[in-house]
């Protein structure tokens, strides 16, 4: 069954993760790398992205014409999606123990930072006898 | 390109044969595009039957054996869907493949490589052409060096075939009155092919190695086959003498290291001797181009046993006559670099100002980063870090954003 786990930081996250002493974003940084790099030697690696800096989100709609109308950035929104991991393992139970691991990714001092990450299931295509 | 060291014999050899084999086979058939695709699965079956069966003694007539046999089946299927006959098509036995002289092999390794660099294509496309039925690589392995999923790489690829068609290009050199700008699209696309594994421009890992290392195994193709050519010289050189740099490039945890702080008895010297005999030999011929300057500054920068006995009054001499030569935002930072490191870090600091005027650079990550360096060394430290965090914002990269949130923190930590 495959999650995605979606880790969410709050709107001054990216920029306070800026403001941590040196030691603390390079033990941070050595965390992530680590837990990537045992998820990908493990069977149940999907995929994992980072995503830029949420500075130049735009949200998008379609006007009349079907030309792209942008609007953004946002001031109003608390939260932003700022990485994630899809990761296709047994259990639910297997998924909330890999959130639980990036969860407790170190901040400032080395105290877990124990951010909250969404884990959704991600949805399969129809089985065969449907198609 | 993932081959292991037991079949890289064979996997060289066939990636060699590739544009040869490619090249016989449109002569014989006229069809660019389904021979492209006959070529690759004469290289699938290849790959299934010689590491079993041993390669044959004449691998090349083998595969153009092979892959003609499959333009024919295809022709035949085609007409008997037509249920119309045509007797010049339905040629029961495959006469053997010509004899091609050596000059005509090497004249259609270039020759595809000028098609598949064709101006009408966008460089995304040219590169995953150039990459497969130049370099002999699979849609598989292309899409993996792209991170993007097969499927799409073969969408990309089959768009670029239907476009080179559509443009009649004929299978032949270009005249030589638009030799010198097809050149150039070229060498544009290896050295983005080199770029992309040597940077990539989104993602996790800063470095896809097997990109950067198919871009020499083409650029040292193409010399080969244009020996004289000092730009082809000059390209070449200057993969060799980026590449060189790459070991000590990034850290144990993927981070990156600056060209100041790299461990340089970690650099390849294989590669940087081979560049600079390169490059001094080109620039003797007394025909500098772009290529060739910046090999000559990476020559400069690799010679230096320490950071701090970099020849800088030579690389700011050498950005002076490429600013010259293109007016390109991205030379012009350079150049800003290199005169800070020779006129102190003000003289730089001015000359950014051009560079935003220019403005093609708005919004990129590397002005913010090189404007935050020289005001670091000016002794700035509230404007650089502000500068470092304002880059780190704009970085697609992570292993480069890590770079610039760290450089920041190490300015607040010193104080």
């Amino acid at each position: 069954m495959k999650y995605i786990l979606m880790m969410n930081c709050p709107k001054t996250g990216y920029d306070s993760f800026g403001s941590w002493p040196k030691e603390a974003i390079r033990a941070h940084l050595a965390f992530m790398h680590g837990i990537n790099k045992a998820l990908k030697e493990s069977a149940g690696f999907v995929s994992a992205e980072g995503l830029a800096s949420p500075h130049e989100a735009k949200r998008v709609r379609a006007g009349k014409d079907g030309a792209p109308i942008t609007d953004g950035v946002f001031p109003e929104t608390k939260e932003y999606l700022a990485g994630y991991w899809i990761v296709d393992v047994e259990s639910a139970e297997r998924a909330y123990a890999i959130a639980a691991r990036a969860s407790a990714a170190p901040g400032p001092g080395g105290v877990p930072l124990n951010m909250p990450i969404e884990v959704r299931q991600v949805m399969s295509g129809p089985p065969e006898e449907f198609l | 390109m993932t081959a292991g060291a037991a079949d890289s014999g064979f996997e060289h050899l066939v990636r060699e044969l590739t544009p040869q084999v490619l090249g016989a086979v449109v002569r014989r058939f006229h069809d660019f595009a389904s021979a492209e695709d006959a070529v690759q699965e004469a290289l699938l079956a290849a790959a299934l039957q010689w590491p079993r069966e041993g390669i044959p003694e004449n691998p090349r007539a083998w595969l153009i054996q092979v892959a003609s046999r499959r333009m024919t089946d295809r022709v035949r299927s085609e007409a008997a869907r037509r249920q119309r006959e045509n007797a010049a098509l339905h040629c029961g036995v495959l006469s053997p493949a010509p004899a091609l002289r050596p000059e005509t092999e090497r004249d259609d390794t270039l020759i595809l490589l000028f098609m598949c660099c064709h101006p009408a294509l966008t460089p995304s496309s040219a590169i995953a052409l150039t990459l497969r039925a130049v370099g002999g690589l699979t849609t598989a392995e292309i899409a993996h060096a792209f991170l993007v999923p097969e499927a799409t790489m073969a969408q990309r690829i089959s768009r670029a075939k239907q476009s080179i068609q559509a443009s009649g290009v004929r299978f032949s050199l270009p005249s030589s009155r638009e030799r010198v700008e097809r050149l150039g699209a070229v060498l544009h696309v290896l050295y983005l092919i080199f770029n992309e594994g040597y940077t990539t421009s989104a993602g996790a890992e800063l470095q896809r190695c097997e990109l950067s290392r198919e871009a020499i195994r083409l650029a040292r193709a193409l010399h080969g086959l244009l020996p004289d050519d000092p730009e082809v010289a000059g390209l070449l050189a200057l993969m060799l003498l980026t590449d060189a740099r790459r070991p000590a490039r990034t850290g144990a945890e993927g981070e990156l290291t600056s060209l100041a702080e790299q461990d340089r008895s970690l650099w390849d010297r294989r590669e940087i001797d081979e560049g600079v005999a390169l490059i001094t030999a080109a620039l003797a011929k007394g025909s500098v181009g772009p290529y060739q300057l910046q090999a000559a500054i990476g020559a400069v920068h690799d010679e230096a046993a320490r950071a701090a006995d970099t020849d800088w009054a030579q690389i700011l001499a050498l950005y002076d006559l490429l600013k010259r030569m293109s007016a390109n935002p991205m030379v012009m930072l350079n150049h800003a670099v290199a005169a800070a490191m020779v006129h102190g870090p003000r003289a730089g600091i001015e000359l950014l100002e051009a560079v935003d005027a220019d403005g093609r650079l708005r919004g990129n990550h590397r002005l913010a980063a090189v404007r935050a360096h020289l005001l670091e060394m000016a002794g700035d430290g509230d404007a650089a870090m502000a500068q470092y965090q304002a880059a780190a914002a704009q970085a697609s990269n992570i292993p480069e954003r890590n770079y610039l949130l760290t450089r920041a923190a190490r300015i607040r930590d010193s104080r």
